[in-house]
């Protein structure tokens, strides 16, 4: 029985295969619409996080089975003080999968030390958020059809932005990938994460200034400045600001550029931009669905 | 300074200067009945300076927690007064219980019965990390 706490858990032969049957399940829907009928899926949500539960929703829902759980830690027992090992055990009995999502980092990985059945991490506190990195990784391979000789900007907040740790921990098993690294600096890349670049040989550079970095970018990957990440609203709102992707400062990026959002964005990318071909985060949404119908039939191994 | 060799028991030797205390705590020698004797700063051909810490018991030591404090310390086992065995020590792979997650988003903040669970992620640096959070040990 396998769980998903890392997305460095998935071998990139299993990343590959994953991405073959999600492409799979775009060109013939019909084909998986019963392939989890009696199945149940609990998603324990001890955070709200309305777009990823309701994608690992209808996830399950396409695959023909169900879905039961909660969307906030006080509607669960959670609130009356029952431990994630013991919550694990429970839901084992009723469930034959589990999504989790928990403010506390590392919350998924106890969850799954403990349930009998398999457990999928769906974000745990800044740490990390493995089906999120699958649907940036389909986006990357539909539009790019590849992996390797990329140049791939970071822009935002890449101190706690666990999507940031996920995606670059995946591509930096491929070859000739190229990092940049634009934040303020309150928010950079922490320095464990760049020494294993630096150990692995792959190339980053460190910039404040988005403007300078986006003609050498292949993909510009947003984020959002996370409100809950932080303990003092002053600094929040002081950070929220630094970056804002204006139609102007595209014009000198390439045309083949892809623009990604994990979502939700609050006013990081300016809504003119959603009309751009390069603008490709409401794809995301949906490339994520499928990455996470492929994870639950792979986790259930589902034929 | 003299301290009485001892009998049976055991000697934690070429402690680096100044970490001996660390290991009386983490150790939890406070709790044994037994003579012990914590010397500090002596005088050492190899080092310069080490401490060095003296049980006068047979105790079970635990030699994860000597490895993550210090791999060069030597653990010499004492019986009827003769060194009867030397323990190597190694930097552990894995630390249950000898230190604590300090990251404040960690699980094991909220859910205090887990076991504290560190794994070595960088033998050269000596660097650990939670085994739930990742975060470094400090």
């Amino acid at each position: 029985m396998r769980s998903l706490i890392d997305i460095l858990e998935l071998s990139t032969e299993e990343l590959d295969e994953l991405l073959n049957t999600a492409d799979d399940i775009i060109e013939n829907p019909q084909k998986y619409a019963h392939k989890c009928e009696g199945k149940k899926l609990a998603t324990l949500f001890f955070e709200p996080s309305t777009r990823t539960r309701l994608s690992f929703e209808a996830a399950m829902y396409e695959l023909g089975g169900h879905v039961l759980g909660f969307s906030e830690a006080k509607s669960s027992s959670a609130s009356k003080g029952e431990s994630v090992a013991d919550t694990a055990k429970v839901v084992s009995c009723y469930a034959d999968i589990i999504a989790m999502r928990h403010p506390k980092e590392g919350a998924p990985l106890v969850a799954s030390l403990n349930a009998s059945i398999p457990v999928i991490n769906a974000g745990d506190g800044g740490h990390n958020h493995p089906t999120q990195t699958l649907a940036d990784l389909l986006t990357i391979r539909r539009k790019k059809g590849r992996f390797n000789n990329l140049t791939v900007g970071f822009c935002g907040d890449l101190k706690f932005g666990r999507t940031v740790h996920s995606l670059i921990a995946a591509l930096s098993r491929y070859k000739n990938v190229n990092f940049v690294l634009i934040s303020p600096k309150e928010l950079v890349l922490p320095q464990y994460i760049k020494d294993i670049l630096t150990a692995k040989g792959i190339g980053f550079t460190e910039t404040a200034d988005l403007q300078e970095a986006m003609p050498e970018l292949d993909i510009l990957y947003m984020t959002r400045v996370q409100q809950e990440r932080f303990f003092n609203e002053e600094e929040y709102l002081r950070l929220r600001d630094t970056y804002i992707l204006t139609p102007e400062k595209l014009d000198n990026a390439k045309s083949d550029l892809i623009i990604l959002h994990p979502l939700p964005r609050v006013n990081e990318i300016s809504v003119a931009i959603d009309k751009d071909p390069r603008a490709c985060y409401f794809d995301q949404v949906l490339n994520g669905k499928y990455m996470r119908m492929a994870l639950i039939l792979k986790l259930l191994e589902v034929k | 300074m003299n301290i009485d060799s001892i009998k049976n028991g055991i000697v934690i030797d070429h402690i680096t200067a100044k970490k001996g205390m660390m290991i009386y705590e983490l150790l939890n020698l406070d709790s044994l009945d037994a003579s012990v004797a914590l010397i500090k700063n002596v005088p050492s051909r190899k080092t310069g300076i080490k401490d060095i810490i003296k049980i006068d018991t047979e105790f079970e030591v635990n030699t994860d927690i000597l490895g993550y404090v210090d791999p060069d310390i030597t653990v010499n086992i004492i019986k009827d007064g003769k060194i009867v065995e030397k323990k190597s020590i190694e930097l552990p792979q894995r630390l249950v219980n000898v230190i604590k997650c300090k990251n404040p988003r960690c699980i094991t903040t909220t859910e205090q019965e887990l076991e504290q669970i560190f794994t070595l992620s960088d033998p050269e640096k000596r660097v650990y990390r939670c085994l739930y959070c990742e975060a470094e040990a400090k």
